[in-house]
């Protein structure tokens, strides 16, 4: 539009405006035309729409989402929420969704420390730390994901002991091929009383830094923030925990005839899709941080040398946050590729997403259409909202002009 | 104009479901010169493509007798790969002519998908194979285990509810392709391997050390196999049904590979009939009369398919069981030519 409201410079007064037809009106006419272009993008989605679902009845074919309340009749490995074999196809979802979010989530913030490591690494001054760091990017970044995933799925798999041979692992843990069994905690009654003190310590740890920062800004004082927050945030929890009489245990995994029962266990095809992703991402990231780091002026380093500032409150205080400006756009890209590169679980065996809904319940449904549009517009509502806090993010760390 | 970008709209938007509506099949195959064929990805002894590209099995020669039936050549057939979960997509938006993929027939299937389901060309059923060091022998006794299966099939179903049913626990780990499962069964992730029968046998061949492993006798479920087409198409339906039947007409009257030539001066008036020298059954098809006589003479009879790809004349020796003809005791039984 902005470019169609440049007028003539004479013709600003309304009074002045001479009278033109309609169809010589540019304004009117950039109406004209932006209506008739979504009257024809709305007529096609309509025709598609409607001519697929005659096609379907035609060919009998089941249509609509009916589907979503009927029993699924098949089970899935990994769940985060309870699911039987006589739960709905709508449970399915859910349970592939929240197993995408699982590997997303985790996998985002792995890589997210995995990448800062390797980037700020590929500027180490250390000779060999920053060439590992350059042959790390280059390997992962310019070989196949689907490639690493079934590398490591195999690589993991292969590796471990069978179950009658597990490893036991300090504190009660096992590792086979059927993955990693972890003592299961189970909380007692009082357990609610040392989160809610943990909370406690949090907030009182948030709050006690932004007095302390306030106030040597305002006298040059430097407050022990470190050992106050250590003191919140671990000894108080600690303290509430032993008084409300440990309210914390652990059921431990037992060897059965084929598997191991109790615990919780952490299955290989997560593990892989999580590693997988994680270095994968993590190389991208690090071209990210350095690209960030190395678009900081050389003379900012330098002026916080010659304020004597050490190298170490000098990436942290003077580079990284003007880093920072340059970083998350980028970072955001890198986030929402992650996410959706977790649907090749399927390749992994690993019952996200489209594994079990896009997959199995297509199949058995035979709904191909429905099945596709709600997996689209899940995948989409994801990256949207990922979008979404990484732009206010944006905004508050972005340069404030004045 | 209007007609034009409808299409166009249709086509980029959903091409899929636009492109399969109930043309004529057999004119588009004869068009095309070329019968399109929806493969499985690898099984030994129904479908799979060798070194040099040269697909086998019993499925495979199923397409070929279509093909040789159509156009007397049973070379004229593409062979499409598909995964479980893609096959009946595949089908409904026309990408292939005919699936003939070691496919359930089951009655969501047939009512459900826009499809239509054909005679059965190789009756299974689902069975378990696990390791020989497990000292197991029953399917029973599978309590806790974890069982590998590939995804989209009904072999996921049948599996859910056997362990339902039986009240034991077990773990599902399921794998898009049938390639995937098998791996993972050999690395050791799984105590069992699930799929039809038939599909045990020959998936055993491929692990790295096949006498480790033994079946289990239980069969847990009726698996008819057999090709499947789209709604609504009965012509093409009718193509596909007969050829399957010509082929066990052949075998119960001895008609085979080697002597159809012979027997064109056969007087037995239901070769006659079979082979097209009386009657034209051909035409009401859609086809030449001598449309049986191509199908035995290219790919030959039922029984002569079976042995060659996975009864003794392979690698599987798998026994005709269910699947010799009626009057030897199996349930092959084909209606009469007349």
């Amino acid at each position: 539009m902005s470019s169609i409201d440049a007028r003539p410079s004479g013709a600003t007064g309304s009074d002045s405006r001479p009278h033109v037809a309609f169809w010589n009106n540019p304004k009117a006419r950039g109406v004209l035309f932006q209506m008739l272009l979504f009257l024809a993008v709305g007529f096609l989605a309509y025709a598609a729409a409607s001519n697929a679902i005659e096609n379907l009845q035609k060919q009998k074919i089941a249509s609509g989402f009916g589907f979503w309340n009927n029993i699924a009749g098949f089970d899935i490995g990994q769940r985060l929420i309870p699911y039987e074999t006589t739960s709905t196809y709508g449970r399915a979802f859910w349970v592939g969704l929240l197993n995408t979010l699982l590997v997303a989530g985790i996998g985002i913030v792995l890589a997210t420390l995995l990448g800062f490591v390797i980037g700020i690494a590929r500027l180490s001054r250390n000779w060999l730390v920053a060439k590992l760091a350059t042959v790390y990017v280059e390997l992962i970044r310019n070989t196949p994901l689907l490639l690493q995933l079934l590398f490591w799925y195999n690589a993991v798999l292969k590796a471990l002991p069978e179950v009658r041979e597990s490893l036991a692992l300090p504190g009660g843990a096992f590792l086979n091929t059927r993955g990693l069994f972890v003592p299961e905690p189970v909380f007692g009654a009082g357990f609610s009383l040392v989160l809610g003190a943990l909370g406690a310590g949090f907030v009182a740890h948030l709050g006690i830094r932004r007095w302390a920062r306030r106030r040597q800004e305002r006298t040059g004082q430097r407050a022990p923030v470190l050992a106050i927050g250590f003191g919140l945030i671990v000894l108080l929890p600690l303290l509430v925990y032993l008084l409300a009489g440990q309210p914390l245990s652990f059921a431990y995994p037992d060897l059965g005839r084929f598997n191991i029962r109790g615990g919780v266990q952490v299955y290989p095809e997560f593990v892989a899709l999580l590693l997988g992703l994680v270095i994968y991402t993590a190389a991208f990231i690090a071209e990210v941080v350095r690209a960030g780091i190395q678009a900081v002026s050389k003379g900012q380093t330098e002026a916080a040398y010659a304020l004597g500032l050490r190298p170490g409150p000098t990436l942290d205080l003077v580079v990284i946050p003007q880093a920072m400006r340059v970083i998350i756009p980028p970072l955001t890209s890198q986030y929402l590729n992650l996410t959706k590169n977790s649907s090749l679980a399927v390749a992994v065996g690993y019952p996200d997403l489209v594994q079990v809904f896009a997959g199995t319940v297509l199949n058995q449904t035979g709904q191909a259409v429905e099945v596709i549009a709600i997996t689209m517009a899940v995948y989409l509502t994801i990256s949207l909202a990922t979008s979404l806090i990484m732009n206010w993010y944006n905004a508050r760390k972005a340069l404030v002009e004045r | 104009m209007k007609k034009l970008m409808m299409s166009v709209a249709l086509g980029a938007a959903l091409g899929m479901v636009a492109g399969a509506a109930s043309a004529q099949t057999l004119n588009q195959v004869k068009t095309r010169g070329v019968l399109q064929c929806g493969s499985n990805t690898g099984l030994a002894g129904f479908g799979q493509p060798d070194a040099q590209g040269n697909w086998t099995g019993l499925d495979v020669d199923f397409c070929r007798a279509v093909a040789a039936a159509i156009f007397n050549d049973a070379a004229k057939v593409k062979f499409v790969p598909l995964s479980a979960k893609d096959r009946f997509t595949a089908l409904q938006s026309g990408e292939v002519d005919v699936l003939v993929r070691n496919t359930t027939w089951t009655m969501s299937r047939d009512t459900s998908l826009g499809l239509e389901f054909g005679p059965v060309n190789y009756y299974d059923g689902q069975g378990f194979m696990v390791r020989k060091k497990l000292k197991i022998a029953s399917a029973m006794e599978l309590s806790g285990a974890s069982v590998c299966t590939q995804q989209g099939t009904t072999t996921e179903l049948n599996l859910a509810d056997f362990f339902r049913a039986n009240k034991l626990k077990y773990e599902v780990v399921t794998f898009a392709t049938s390639d995937e499962t098998t791996k993972a069964y050999d690395a050791g992730r799984c105590d069992a391997f699930t799929t039809d029968a038939s599909g045990l046998y020959s998936e055993r061949l491929r692990l790295t050390n096949p006498d480790d492993h033994m079946v289990l006798p239980e069969i847990i479920s009726k698996e008819p196999l057999g090709p499947a087409w789209r709604h609504g198409d009965n012509q093409w339906g009718d193509i596909i049904k007969w050829t399957h039947y010509a082929m066990l007409t052949a075998e119960e009257l001895g008609v085979t590979k080697a002597n159809v030539d012979e027997q064109l001066k056969s007087t037995n008036p239901d070769v006659k009939r079979l082979l097209g020298t009386e009657g034209k059954f051909g035409e009401a098809i859609g086809l030449t009369n001598d449309w049986a006589y191509r199908i035995i003479k290219h790919v030959g009879n039922y029984g002569e398919v079976f042995e060659k790809n996975v009864g003794q004349g392979s690698r599987l020796k798998i026994a005709r069981g269910v699947n010799a003809l009626w009057n030897k005791g199996g349930l092959q039984y084909a209606p009469p030519i007349r």
